[in-house]
């Protein structure tokens, strides 16, 4: 394939020569499936598209020819911005634009009947693009899809959804060709099976390594907490010596109290805003424009900017926060330089001294260029759910043929055609042992094809479209005339903990909360006062095999040179008054604090088998009769609390007895029912809550608890629950990774009791998401409760 | 008798005692309403056949098992009752045609339970107008000193329900009662039902400041009802 005439003057008159890459990418422009792998600031999103733009640069090709996935909405509009450039430049008859959920109704129709040649969009939104009964017309001429950044979409559900639609699009235009880009994979193989079948995998030259180090700060970082306040003068003297700043956060509470300390000490009044997935569009919008304008010197960020926008003046990347996975660091670290061939600057800051000795891990990690990444399992069937149904909106289908369609997607590729029908029958009927829908299924047969009874639910069903399911939040806006100035949102649980007059931070600012109006938190400015923080729902990450080892192997150095003295002397601490963790082993102390007993299990397993651990050990001990009350998980530890104390934690320990409670327990916790809820929102169980609707149907709407429990109740084996119990062994129970903890360690339990909490214990009490135990204790307290509250009245 | 069961069964906190308008009433930790004088069991807001009524629209397909869900409870509040009246205070079925398509054994149940008892149907907004079931069909209805409606008003003493008032105890979000010197407005009965939060102006509005709540669930709980959000 050559490039036109016109499109090599152009890259010749702004001084561009091709990558070797790039020109081959051009040479393989029939293949099928291609998998790119090439360094951030390679030109591989370019790369993606040379060879459509050779192909449609005659002007002959009528309709869509090109559709470029991305997945952020962000990623789009900047890809439309730099490839207009040299199609403009080059005076090439290709039309671009973008389709996301920001693009207008009159643009978004127009585009379904006059579609563009090259079409950026999201998985989502062509999701709801092959809705549509005009599908087939739209997709007829597609000749090659790229999908940038996969590695990240293949992380989750979005990439699974994504690759039905791919089998989808086959369908409706044969021979269509596959493009995948990503910078940091760590088992290409298995990317590129995700990606198709026939997918050949090119390496390009992976540029040099970066130049990474932990930030030297005069003072040391605090016991606990993940702040990174006393690095921030630090920070600020970094962001002064280079052009443009880009400071990572693992969580967006962290990126609002970091930023708005930052601000405190700004007194060169240096150009520092902020960005994160919780901020008002127009917010965002704001910053993202200021920094392509080259305004601003630093962003505080978050996950929101891994990803995409090339914004070519970033000189150096800061992570505060242990980075938890390397793979995600060294994507952060791609940020920087996003020049060919010229070394990525990255610092990381440990917000914490447990935070040291994860910094020195993964630094040790980037430098040995072992990235890591736990594999997924195939492809989940609530997905699966949607699509059947999300196909049923555009056409009535065939099962026989879509089951064949389906198996040629990547992670459904051992698909059984007993699961296929298993989700056809839920979607169809709900699948229910109790066989009540037959009068009103969703999905009938009629002439053969199954297709959607009432034509009228598309429209619910298009809503509903989409497997990120979002924590119920609140708006927050200025009290103001004209409605207020949007500023962003809270999750709800935090807005019902707000009375009025508390303070938050939200954007940087300290805000005092007036009033809840029609589903809307009103605040206005409160500059000054000491805020208490917004808890927002960003994900948490849990620490990578790999880290983990690492970690409890610096443990065992005699002494720490290598860290700073602070943290050193912490851990010689923990070696002086408990012990430290040893691989092998399992340190579990006891003490009391706050006049309840605590128990800290240190098995470094991550955070989600830790979590699990949690929920087995507090069942235990409420069969024992320990009153527990609730536990909180970390990467390394679960710590639990209660009205008793355990004095033999080995017995709490068998992994037989556990393995038999995960088994016949499984079903009644907290984290089962986050799964399922998330399970049935994605299979189309049960819809999303929208503003609008909450707010009119406040007693119509309830619990998805309450269906999950009538659902154990009645039809233990229904799909959702079965689908619930999988997600959940793989994700957030993580069972594999704690029996393999378990049987390593054996009888090797070291128990210590102490009388406070020990050094490497304190962190664990700062941690969110503390998950309570519903038993004999909570009964208890809940009566202790209503007696006082009684006493307090005068009415007892 | 009734009570010395519920009594014998150990549960002292299963029920909660009190009076209206000199009718000594009961509680129950189940959310049904019990007066003993007169062998009256009250439930309100069951919805039965919330399920199918959404399905019947073209939305999604819930678990069928909430009507048989709630009938069990109510059974087993019948038998250790031994209540001989009942009334069911308004939203009994999610809507008019939920009635007629409840399913059959499902119906059986519910004839086998109106059989022998003096059985009210209360109006609801749901469920205005008759249906096919056993029971006399009322818009309100008056015994002793008390009035039963779905809805409250301004004549009291009454007993009413449509609201499924909820609130937050020790950090647990339950269904409650909510009574003061004339009134009681009742928890929902029905296992799909939601609920408004006690602070809401609409409850605020009704009960008298001293108005106590009953929090429902394993146990019955009274505490004073709470009127603004709820802090940590």
């Amino acid at each position: 394939m050559e490039l036109p005439a016109a499109l090599l003057d152009w890259f010749a008159a702004q001084g561009w020569g091709l990558h070797p890459h790039q020109v081959a990418m051009l040479g393989r422009a029939d293949q099928p499936s291609t998998l790119l792998i090439a360094p951030t600031g390679g030109g591989k999103t370019l790369a993606g598209f040379l060879p459509s733009l050779a192909e449609l640069a005659d002007g002959a090709h009528k309709g869509l020819h090109t559709l470029y996935i991305s997945p952020l909405k962000a990623l789009t509009a900047d890809i439309r911005r730099n490839l207009r450039r040299p199609v403009e430049g080059a005076n090439l008859p290709i039309r671009i634009e973008d389709r996301t959920g920001d693009t207008t109704y009159t643009q978004r129709r127009r585009q379904r009947a006059d579609p563009p040649h090259i079409l950026l969009t999201t998985p989502e939104s062509l999701a709801l693009l092959l809705t549509y009964e005009d599908a087939p017309r739209i997709f007829a001429g597609l000749s090659r899809v790229i999908v940038d950044e996969i590695h990240a979409l293949a992380e989750s559900k979005r990439g699974d959804q994504l690759m039905l639609q791919l089998a989808r699009l086959e369908t409706l235009s044969p021979g269509l060709r596959r493009v995948g880009l990503s910078a940091t994979v760590e088992d290409p193989p298995a990317l590129a099976a995700f990606l198709g079948a026939d997918t050949v995998i090119m390496q390009a030259d992976p540029g040099p390594d970066p130049d990474i180090s932990m930030l030297v700060t005069p003072a040391p970082p605090p016991w606990s907490g993940g702040g990174a306040g006393y690095a921030i003068p630090a920070i600020l003297d970094q962001v002064r010596q280079h052009k443009t700043t880009l400071i990572f956060h693992n969580t967006r509470a962290q990126a609002e109290i970091f930023f708005y300390n930052l601000w405190l000490l700004n007194t060169d009044d240096l150009p520092i805003g902020i960005h994160h997935g919780s901020l008002a569009r127009e917010q965002r919008d704001r910053v993202e424009a200021a920094m392509v304008a080259g305004q601003l010197r630093a962003i505080v960020c978050t996950g929101s900017l891994d990803l995409g926008i090339d914004w070519g003046d970033v000189d150096l990347v800061i992570q505060v926060g242990a980075p938890k996975n390397v793979k995600r660091l060294v994507q952060r670290i791609g940020r920087a330089n996003h020049r060919y061939n010229a070394p990525s600057k990255a610092l990381l800051v440990p917000a914490n001294r447990f935070e040291v000795v994860e910094c020195q891990a993964a630094l040790q990690a980037v430098v040995a260029h072992q990235l890591d990444g736990e594999p997924r399992g195939p492809g989940p069937l609530d997905v699966l759910c949607q699509h059947i149904l999300a196909t049923a909106c555009a056409a009535p289908f065939d099962a026989d043929a879509l089951y064949a369609e389906v198996i040629t997607a990547g992670p459904y590729a051992g698909l059984s055609r007993q699961n296929f029908d298993d989700c056809l029958e839920f979607v169809a009927t709900g699948g229910y042992a109790l066989r009540a829908y037959d009068k009103w299924q969703r999905l009938m047969i009629r002439a053969g094809k199954w297709s959607l009874r009432d034509p009228r639910a598309a429209v619910v069903i298009r809503q509903n479209l989409g497997t990120i399911i979002d924590t119920e939040t609140l708006k927050v806006r200025l009290k103001g005339r004209s409605g207020g100035t949007p500023l962003g949102e809270v999750e709800e649980a935090f807005a019902s903990t707000l009375t009025p007059g508390d303070t938050f931070l939200i954007g940087g600012q300290v805000v005092r909360y007036d009033a809840l109006r029609e589903m809307t938190v009103e605040v206005t400015r409160q500059p000054g006062r000491d805020p208490r923080v917004a808890v927002y729902g960003g994900t948490k990450f849990a620490t990578s095999t790999q880290l983990s080892e690492r970690i409890l192997q610096i443990f065992q150095q005699p002494d720490w040179p290598n860290l700073p003295y602070h943290t050193a002397e912490w851990l010689a601490l923990q070696r002086d008054v408990s012990r430290l963790p040893q691989p092998g082993r399992l340190l579990v102390e006891t003490f009391p604090y706050e006049r309840r007993e605590h128990l800290v299990l240190y098995g470094f397993a991550g955070r989600n088998a830790q979590q699990t651990l949690g929920l087995l050990l507090t069942k235990r001990m409420e069969d024992q009769g320990l009153a527990p009350l609730g536990f909180v998980a970390t990467d390394y530890a679960t710590l639990t609390w209660g009205l008793e104390p355990a004095c033999d934690p080995a017995a709490l320990l068998d992994r037989t007895t556990l393995r038999h409670d995960l088994e016949t327990w499984l079903g009644g916790n907290a984290v089962m029912k986050r799964t399922f809820r998330n399970v049935a929102i994605v299979a189309g169980l049960i819809e999303r809550s929208h503003q609008g609707r909450r707010k009119s149907g406040r007693q119509a709407t309830f619990s998805s608890d309450i269906l999950y429990d009538t659902l154990r109740k009645y039809d233990p084996d229904h799909l959702m629950l079965q689908i619930t119990r999988d997600e959940a062994m793989r994700g957030l129970i993580d069972f594999g990774r704690l029996d393999t903890m378990l049987e390593r360690i054996g009888d090797r339990i070291d128990h210590i009791q102490l009388e406070r909490p020990s050094p490497l214990a304190v962190p664990l009490f700062l941690e969110m998401g503390r998950v309570p135990v519903e038993g004999a204790a909570r009964e208890r307290l809940a009566a202790d409760a209503a007696a006082q509250l009684m006493r307090d009245a005068g009415l007892a | 008798m009734v009570l010395s069961s519920l009594q014998r069964s150990g549960k002292a906190a299963a029920m909660y005692r009190f009076t209206l308008a000199s009718a000594d009433l009961i509680a129950l930790a189940s959310g049904a309403l019990f007066w003993p004088a007169e062998k009256l069991l009250v439930v309100s807001d069951l919805h039965f056949g919330k399920s199918e009524r959404l399905a019947r629209r073209g939305g999604a397909l819930l678990p069928p098992f909430e009507t048989r869900d709630t009938l069990q409870r109510l059974d087993d509040d019948l038998e250790s009752t031994g209540a001989r009246r009942v009334i069911c205070l308004g939203d009994s079925f999610d809507d008019l045609h939920a009635a007629d398509a409840m399913e059959a054994g499902d119906q059986l149940w519910l004839t086998r339970l109106i059989a022998g008892r003096d059985w009210v149907w209360i109006e609801g907004n749901h469920d205005a107008g008759p249906f096919a079931l056993g029971g006399s069909h009322l818009a309100d209805m008056q015994l002793g000193p008390l009035a039963f409606r779905h809805i409250a008003s301004g004549d009291t003493p009454e007993i009413s329900g449509h609201y499924h008032p909820k609130l937050r105890l020790a950090g647990r979000a339950r269904r409650c009662f909510l009574l003061d010197a004339t009134r009681v407005i009742m928890p929902a009965y029905g296992s799909y039902t939601g609920g408004l939060w006690t602070y809401d102006a609409a409850l605020t509005n009704l009960m008298q400041p001293q108005a106590l709540a009953v929090a429902i669930g394993k146990t019955a709980l009274a505490l004073p009802m709470p009127r603004t959000m709820p802090q940590l």
